[in-house]
């Protein structure tokens, strides 16, 4: 157990060494995000509750950052198979389990990067920054990020170094799953089929925990459906990606 | 430097024993190693020589646990390669044929993490990657992105990688491509030491038959997956001659050349237009002697060239096929038609 301990941590180690050294390409992967913040945020009209649009569609961005950076993370694996780095991780004593969990966890950090910056950028405008309810979600998000990550990292192996086939799967699945999810619009009053979808999409549950907990409020029950929804994609990104590293040569 | 004991000859480094491996893509089976056995003893020195898809690489990646053999079976350190994975990798270092260092890291970070792998403490690693990037020559490149690294840089860094548990058993797969002549020769020389120096036994892979010369007591040649030869590059070489080439300035002059040449006993003539090539024993000492020869005659040649056996010539010897055919052709059954007649005119 503790081989797997230290494996992970030093596969960890590695991953995290080009994030502390080039900060700047976090920033480049949200860029996304935050053009969608700076262009849908204008068009919500205030809620009716009297709160500001950012309050709702914060949150959701946050969440859409977590999802967009963790699926692409695959893409630097991709990159290790097709140089010959992974194969040589693969005949170093590092047990396979490690070599995925460490490079999954090390998604944590340029996520709450993420959060930090995004944060930090609403809360001069009409954004009320409840900070403990921020760091709760933070704590959600970095369990949907492990998932995520690992999700991606299994594409990447399963493309065994085709990078067309890790693209085009990403980029099919990931739009459907931020709209599905309500991340940028309330899925409130959609057709039946598409009410369907949401609730089985595990990321609605932890973008309607995000949303409460961004609130400074803890609504037991959504928070708990948040976490077992991040809980479901961290064991099921798990379990494919060790699976998938298990297999691959 | 740990020294691994030679004591123990009994166990050989490595056994195996009818080793296959097939890959199946679109419905078509490649068999890229065909029932290989093979005993390499402990701190033994072995190059691997053969064409592109001649299943080097295929062999080496059985032997490190990367692939499974499709029958046969493997040991490498006393392990088996399926069943004893772990202790394989324990006792192994693996050069592969691409890039071991990540293109986003700094080559002293992957060499550090690469002993942390390998159950080093930090000091030591850090010892470690500080001794093989003076040794290796990378200490202006190694606080560099290796992405930034020419290809030579990588190549050398990659070996650093592979030197960093001084390993019982290490593979190198085609070590030496994208270097220069200087650093293969700086390559080679460490290969040496190290083998020398800790005992390990060494396997790489390589085309290049002067390699294989100047590193290796053990030289097996593969082909189509199967093991055509396994002997000293010296002795694979005997008995091949060198090549001498005459050209002259018109084809009668060549042609009463080659006449004089026949005499040369144990040896082979061929014509080309204005050029004869003879293939002989020694060929590179009889140099001197045949030119007085031939300006005595009154057809001294006006360009000489003088080649030592090949890579080339050791396979066409062995296969009757020339290995640039080999790459070419589909079906080596009508190159092989082909160079007879070649040989026979
Ligand atoms: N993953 C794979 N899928 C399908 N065929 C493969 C695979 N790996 C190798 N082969 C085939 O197996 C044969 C042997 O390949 P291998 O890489 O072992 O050759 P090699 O001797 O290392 O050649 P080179 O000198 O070019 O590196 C080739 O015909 C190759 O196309
Ligand atoms: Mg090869």
């Amino acid at each position: 157990m503790s081989t797997f301990v230290n494996d992970t941590v030093n596969v960890m180690t590695r991953e995290l060494k080009p994030v502390w050294r080039e900060p700047m390409a976090v920033v480049f992967a949200m860029i996304q995000p935050l053009v969608f913040l700076g262009l849908f945020a204008p068009l919500l009209p205030d809620m009716a509750t009297g709160g500001s649009a950012l309050q709702w569609f914060v949150p959701g961005i946050v969440a859409m950052t977590a999802l967009m950076g963790a699926s692409f993370t695959g893409s630097s694996l991709m990159e290790e198979m097709q140089s010959g780095s992974h194969e040589r991780q693969l005949v170093s004593p590092i047990g396979r389990p490690a070599l995925l969990v460490g490079r999954a966890l090390k998604e944590v950090v340029p996520m709450l990067m993420q959060v930090a910056i995004i944060v930090a950028v609403v809360t001069p405008f009409s954004f009320d920054l409840h900070l403990d309810g921020v760091l709760v979600a933070a704590l959600l998000l970095s369990l949907f990020s492990v998932g995520v990550g690992a999700l991606s990292f299994a594409l990447a192996l399963a493309s065994k170094g085709q990078d067309w086939m890790f693209w085009t799967v990403q980029q099919t699945l990931l739009f459907p799953t931020l709209l599905t999810a309500g991340v940028l619009l309330p899925i409130d009053g959609a057709p039946r089929w598409l009410e369907v979808v949401s609730a089985l999409n595990p990321m609605t549950y932890v973008v309607d925990a995000t949303r409460v907990l961004f609130a400074g409020t803890y609504p037991s029950d959504v928070v708990a459906q948040g976490f077992a929804g991040a809980a479901v994609v961290a064991a099921l990104g798990l379990v494919v990606g060790v699976r998938a590293m298990r297999r691959s040569s | 430097m740990t020294h691994h004991t030679h004591s123990d000859h009994s166990s050989p480094a490595i056994v195996t024993r009818g080793l296959t491996r097939h890959f199946t893509s679109r419905k078509q089976t490649v068999e890229a190693v065909q029932g290989l056995d093979l005993e390499i003893g402990q701190g033994e020195l072995v190059a691997f020589l053969g064409p592109n898809g001649a299943g080097k690489s295929t062999t080496l990646r059985m032997l490190t646990t990367l692939i499974p053999p499709t029958s046969g079976t493997a040991s490498v350190a006393g392990h088996d390669v399926v069943t004893g994975q772990k202790d394989v990798r324990r006792a192994i270092g693996f050069v592969g044929q691409g890039n071991g260092a990540g293109h986003r890291q700094l080559g002293r970070d992957e060499l550090i993490s690469q002993g942390r792998a390998y159950g080093l403490s930090h000091a030591e690693s850090r010892e470690r990657a500080a001794q093989l990037i003076e040794d290796l020559d990378l200490t202006a490149v190694a606080d560099r992105k290796v992405s930034s690294l020419s290809g030579g840089q990588r190549r050398r860094l990659d070996i650093a990688m592979g030197l960093v548990h001084v390993p019982r058993v290490l593979f190198l797969d085609e070590p030496s491509t994208g270097l220069d002549p200087q650093n293969r020769a700086n390559l080679q020389e460490l290969v040496r030491r190290l083998h020398a120096d800790s005992g390990s036994t060494v396997v790489l892979t390589t085309h290049y038959l002067e390699e294989a010369d100047a590193l290796a007591d053990r030289v097996i040649v593969v082909d189509h997956g199967r093991m055509i030869a396994d002997d000293s590059a010296a002795r694979l070489k005997s008995g091949l001659g060198d090549l001498v080439r005459l050209g002259y300035d018109d084809p009668s002059s060549a042609a009463r050349a080659a006449a004089r040449l026949g005499r040369v006993p144990e040896s082979r003539v061929d014509v080309d237009g204005d050029a004869v090539s003879l293939r002989v024993k020694d060929g590179s000492r009889m140099v001197g002697e045949l030119l007085a020869d031939l300006t005595a005659d009154g057809v001294p040649p006006t360009r000489v060239e003088v080649a030592r056996p090949t890579l080339d010539d050791v396979f066409l010897d062995l296969t009757g096929r020339s290995l640039r055919e080999t790459q070419q052709a589909p079906s080596p059954d009508t190159d092989s038609t082909e160079i007879n007649n070649e040989v026979a005119a």
